[in-house]
């Protein structure tokens, strides 16, 4: 069989992704986490006189302390296989990213291991916001002053 | 192609450990579990030394001459740390999840020719190492393709001589590099399909046998998929209906387990052999071949096709 056959034959016969029924769990997980983070905000706001500003920042940490927990004492790998983007993108992902890369690397020691590593998922995100935090200001000052 | 026929090398004893997942019943007299991923250690990495050092200990004495092996550890640490200490000489050997093969059949070119007595294959594979020498952090839930493998857990060793046992290797092919420009090093199957046909079609060649000459044909680690593409290459390209093959890693995990595509690793194909194929005494003539990917982090990065090679040998077992 020749390689271009052979390249078509693997690509039919392999199982495609289930995109549907992962969109619906996606989004009901996203949706349950995102929508019991604002009845904490708002119990927060009205019933212990934290500022909008505030809670938005404590429940922002809520979620990066409970994503390193989680993924440091339970299977928090295992739930986002399952929940897929639903789990990992409010803010959970990026926590989620260092802490494995750290846990992984703490015993190759401090500096080669753990600092060298510690942004080893997570240092594209920091580096291309940064690129695009400083494009879209360019942008911003050049067409709307 | 370099093929070869034995008449007095025989397996005289072999040794195995098996991680948790692999304990569900597939396998038979495993000589022992480990039920966690530390086997006592304080990392992934000493675990897998712990289990080759277990299989040495075993297998080792006054009449071994070399030991043959190697892992999927980079720059195959797990092998080379394991023999330290032992003052036997040691080649340490590198075809991904073909390693143990490979071993067997250096070990066997030496008895043959004479040079040697007695010597020791050995392999091992973490699943954690694995994960954190191919893939992502080993805690990072990055999500697999249902087409992708799980490697196994365990280490394997067996000792291979002139004196005569039940096991008796007949031959043996050494595969050669084959690249069907397949670049997702998820579908380990299907880069391994292609050499898995090309070493089993070389080694009937070459001793003028058919796939129905042996009782079983045993592939390593191409899961359910990379079977499927095995038995259709096979037939559409040599004509060849292949009634009586099993993979190794299709069979490894119950399917109540979920891992995937089914197992891989260096150290699955060795633990159905031994553990599974060799303890049914319906089998008596079994060819082997294991299958490896040699698939680079560093070259699928800079979006290179993954090369794959396989090894084969004849075994065959008095009842």
């Amino acid at each position: 069989m020749e390689k271009k056959e052979y390249q078509k034959l693997v690509k039919k016969t392999q199982p495609k992704p289930k995109r549907s029924n992962n969109l619906i769990k996606a989004f009901l997980c996203g949706g349950i986490i995102g929508s019991s983070c604002e009845v904490i905000r708002l119990l927060l706001i009205n019933y212990f006189e934290i500022k909008k500003d505030a809670s938005i920042s404590i429940i922002l940490l809520l979620l990066i302390g409970l994503s390193c927990f989680l993924t440091s004492f339970c299977d928090f790998d295992k739930y986002v296989i399952k929940f897929k983007a639903g789990l990992i993108v409010p803010i959970t992902g990026f926590a989620h990213s260092i802490q494995s890369s750290a846990l992984d690397y703490k015993k190759d020691g401090m500096i080669t291991g753990l600092g060298a590593n510690f942004f080893k998922l997570a240092g594209s995100v920091i580096l291309y916001g940064i690129v695009s935090a400083f494009i879209f200001c360019i942008l911003k000052v050049v067409f709307y002053g | 192609m370099a093929s070869f026929t034995y008449k007095d090398v025989y397996i005289n004893r072999f040794y195995s450990i098996a991680g948790k997942y692999e304990n569900n019943g597939v396998l038979k007299n495993v000589n022992k579990y480990i039920n966690d991923f530390y086997y006592g250690e304080k990392t992934i990495e000493d675990c897998e030394i712990k289990m080759q050092k277990e299989v040495l200990k075993d297998l080792v004495n006054n009449k071994t001459e070399l030991i043959a092996g190697g892992d999927l550890m980079n720059q195959i640490t797990a092998t080379s740390s394991s023999v330290n200490e032992l003052n036997i000489s040691f080649l340490g050997l590198y075809s991904a999840c073909a390693t143990f093969l490979s071993s067997i059949i250096i070990l066997s070119n030496f008895i043959q020719g004479k040079f040697i007595k007695e010597g020791i294959g050995i392999t091992s594979s973490h699943n954690l190492s694995s994960e954190k020498q191919f893939r992502f952090p080993v805690e990072y839930g990055a999500i697999k393709p249902e087409y992708s493998t799980f490697t196994c857990t365990g280490s394997v060793g067996c000792t291979i001589s002139k004196y005569p046992s039940k096991i008796k290797i007949k031959s043996s092919t050494i595969g050669s590099v084959v690249d069907y420009g397949i670049k997702d090093a998820n579908n380990m199957g299907a880069v391994m399909a292609p050499s898995a046909v090309k070493t089993l079609i070389d080694h009937l060649n070459y001793t003028k046998t058919k796939v129905e000459d042996y009782d079983v044909i045993l592939t390593g680690d191409l899961g359910k998929y990379g079977a499927d593409l095995f038995k259709t290459l096979l037939s559409k390209d040599h004509g060849i209906v292949i009634k009586n093959h099993i993979d190794a890693g299709s069979i490894i995990y119950k399917k109540n387990q979920q891992k995937y595509s089914g197992g891989s690793g260096p150290v699955c194909l060795p633990l159905i052999l031994f553990n599974n194929i060799l303890q049914n005494k319906k089998y008596k003539k079994i060819l082997v071949i294991a299958t490896g990917s040699l698939h680079s982090p560093l070259l699928v990065n800079q979006k290179h096709s993954i090369p794959s090679t396989s090894h084969l040998i004849s075994l065959e077992v008095e009842r």
